[in-house]
């Protein structure tokens, strides 16, 4: 019992530690999209942010110089595509594509020229990645039966990005739903001709929208380089960035739902891990590959409105058009 | 609006050499910026993609990939849909092809394997894009979410195929058996060398000419059928369309069923031509440089086998960037691939609307009715 208690606690604490990119980068999604943009570039900005974040970590020897700069770069990618489709009213998935794209190049190719380690960078030390923080008495309190060791292993122990989460959350949540900017921001991504007659710039609000998305996918990525791992690889986001916009989608475009999904995708991803090679009695070896498909398969029978359905905002993907 | 229409030369000629244009300026500019010389490394990819023996051979089998790639998203987009899918789609297109060559390979004659192989590229590609399509037509799921989906989906499918059940015995890397030999489709230094023509080796093979063949089908699929016609209604307008007759969502599944074929095609260069076996991740990345290809080719045939063309040899003489310099690598295609998509497809307007103000301030007023699609 002990022992499954154990193994439960390690895994659902995986499963946070995985979830935790998926979080800010469905939140990133979730600021875009309810805004009218669509985000398929999350992956992108994930890739670079990780990418900066490791790289200037690696330089300056300052994790937070690092952090700052992956939120820099991330940004700046949100921008591009800001300009391409609010300013030039472009399309929104072609223009996410090419910023993915970029990325993928961008980040090989200036981690080569920069370190020479075929696209990788240094593996980074002890100053120059967020380390685990053990919360006060975790030591003491892990010989309580139950609670103890639920305190220590799953609540004690995580590094600086996660326990942001707690505030970051309710803050977005808040923003979103609870401000004026938040209103105007779900207002622009449903009617955006009323927030323009009501005097405020669609433009403007959109790209405050892409701009927190940015924030949100450059803290995704530090975590990655630097939190989670201990430098960049190349491709390292793997997908993700596509796993939390299926997420926000899971999630209904809201966001506690879509956090929800991420757990929920975080904990898939863990369990696969952790059921790699393990026989289960009557099924035979662990379906392992399938169970990391869920988070795909999931999302398309959810669109498919077999059960719930996840409606979008309603103007989303189309640039807005102001003189008619 | 208030912006007069592109000329149709302009739009057809002019615009893809601007935007191809801006994209090589700002390449430089990041080589440069990496202290590399981008005036020596454009001829270094020149000379790769042309000059070397054997490099020509290397772009056109790169090109084969792309102008069935760069079809499957026109076809897809003349009903105004983006399949974003074309990498799932070839790489289940090869296992199509793959499973037909290694069950009836030896068993029958190649004469008639490798059609069917084709076939079966052709159908395991379609019915990738078919479920996507059908969630489109009837449930109004977005038909770009659910094929970036399938392209995952498909990838998870492929590794576990070809680690479990289709595992090469005896080896430890994921693939299939090689298959028979009467399967292969020729080479063209193979096909050359039958009509005494000497060619330095390449993987270019017969995919080339079927590729080609390919366009001329599409060309007349869009332009010359009544299918076509109708998918064309729809793209212009989809409720015109509609009250004319036409059944949108049975145009959809067919429209992706075909765009989906295409793709999966794309499995008989690499399956058929050159692997001989199905081995991972053979897409590399072909199905979205075919989404670069049919911008830049202007949803046209013709557009598309010269960008095919020229990403050809952006891939092949990138590849040799490698050998030649300390700090740029072939991964400097990518960064090529990502401008020429955000030039030639996210900022068209940018370019377009002053490029049009422009000729019409410069060239004398046209004749009406010339010019009129922008």
């Amino acid at each position: 019992m002990i022992e499954f208690l154990h193994q439960f606690l390690l895994t659902i604490d995986a499963s946070v530690r995985l979830a935790t990119p998926l979080i800010f980068c469905a939140m990133a999604g979730l600021f875009a999209e309810r805004s009218g943009v669509i985000d398929i570039s999350l992956e992108g900005k994930l890739l670079g942010a990780a990418f900066a974040a490791a790289a200037v970590s690696s330089l300056t020897g300052s994790v937070y110089v690092g952090l700052l700069a992956a939120m820099f770069v991330s940004v700046l990618m949100a921008l591009i595509h800001g300009f391409a489709c609010i300013t030039h009213r472009g399309n929104q998935i072609v223009s996410g594509l090419a910023v993915n794209i970029l990325a993928s190049g961008v980040t090989v190719t200036v981690a080569i020229a920069l370190f020479r380690q075929g696209g990788q960078t240094p593996l980074l030390g002890p100053g120059e990645r967020f380390g685990p923080i053990t919360l006060p008495f975790a030591e003491s309190l892990s010989v309580v039966p139950v609670l103890g060791p639920f305190y220590a292993d799953l609540i004690s122990g995580h590094n600086l990005l996660i326990y942001l989460l707690i505030p970051l959350l309710p803050f977005l949540g808040w923003l979103l739903y609870r401000t004026r900017f938040g209103l105007r921001l779900r207002a622009t991504g449903e009617v955006p001709a009323a927030v323009d007659a009501a005097g405020v710039s669609v433009a403007w609000v959109r790209y405050r929208a892409l701009i927190i998305a940015g924030i949100l996918c450059g803290l995704a990525g530090a975590y990655l380089s630097t939190a989670h791992g201990a430098g960049f690889v190349r491709e390292m986001s793997a997908g993700k960035g596509y796993i939390a916009l299926a997420a926000m989608i899971f999630g209904k475009w809201r966001p506690w739902p879509a956090m929800g999904a991420c757990m929920l995708f975080g904990f898939f991803e863990a369990a696969s891990a952790r059921l790699q090679g393990v026989e289960i009695p009557l099924i035979g070896p662990a379906p392992v590959d399938i169970i990391l498909l869920l988070p795909y398969i999931l999302t398309v029978i959810l669109l498919a409105g077999f059960f719930g359905r996840a409606i979008p905002p309603k103007a989303i993907g189309e640039p807005y058009i102001k003189e008619r | 609006m208030s912006t007069p229409p592109l000329p149709r030369w302009a739009e057809i000629g002019l615009v893809p050499v601007i935007n191809l244009t801006l994209a090589l300026l700002v390449s430089g500019a990041v080589i440069a910026m990496l202290g590399e010389d981008p005036i020596k490394a454009l001829g270094v990819m020149l000379k790769g993609a042309f000059v070397y023996p054997g490099s020509l051979g290397y772009t056109l089998y790169y090109a084969t990939n792309f102008i069935f790639t760069g079809l499957a998203v026109t076809v897809a987009y003349q009903v105004m849909l983006f399949n974003i899918g074309g990498e799932g789609q070839a790489y289940i297109g090869g296992l199509g092809a793959g499973l037909v060559g290694l069950a009836l390979g030896g068993v029958l004659p190649g004469v008639v394997v490798i059609p069917l192989a084709i076939v079966g590229a052709a159908l395991f590609g379609a019915a990738w894009a078919l479920i996507p399509a059908y969630l489109q037509a009837y449930r109004g799921s977005h038909i770009v979410i659910t094929t970036i989906m399938f392209n995952f989906i498909g990838a998870g499918l492929m590794v576990s195929l070809l680690g479990g059940p289709m595992m090469r015995a005896g080896q430890m890397s994921p693939e299939s058996e090689v298959m028979d030999a009467s399967t292969h489709l020729l080479s063209m230094q193979e096909l050359l060398a039958l009509i005494g023509i000497e060619i330095a080796g390449s993987p270019l093979n017969l995919s080339f000419p079927l590729a080609l063949l390919a366009c001329v089908f599409v060309w007349y699929l869009i332009w010359r059928s009544k299918l076509g016609y109708r998918m064309r209604a729809i793209g212009h307008s989809e409720p015109a369309a509609a009250y004319a007759g036409i059944r949108i969502p049975h145009m959809i599944i067919l429209t992706m069923a075909i765009s989906g074929g295409l793709a999966g095609m794309m499995s008989v260069n690499e399956i058929l031509g050159v692997h001989h076996k199905i081995v991972m991740n053979f897409t590399a990345g072909y199905g979205f440089t075919g989404i670069a290809v049919a911008l830049m080719g202007r949803n046209h045939p013709v557009g598309i086998v010269m960008a095919s063309l020229l990403f050809g040899a952006i891939y092949q003489g990138g590849a040799e960037l490698d050998f030649e310099f300390q700090s740029i690598t072939r991964e400097m295609v990518l960064v090529i691939q990502g401008l020429i998509i955000l030039f030639s497809g996210a900022l068209v307007y940018m370019i377009n609307r002053p490029l049009a103000r422009l000729l019409a301030a410069v060239l004398p007023a046209r004749v009406e009715g010339e010019g009129g699609r922008s």
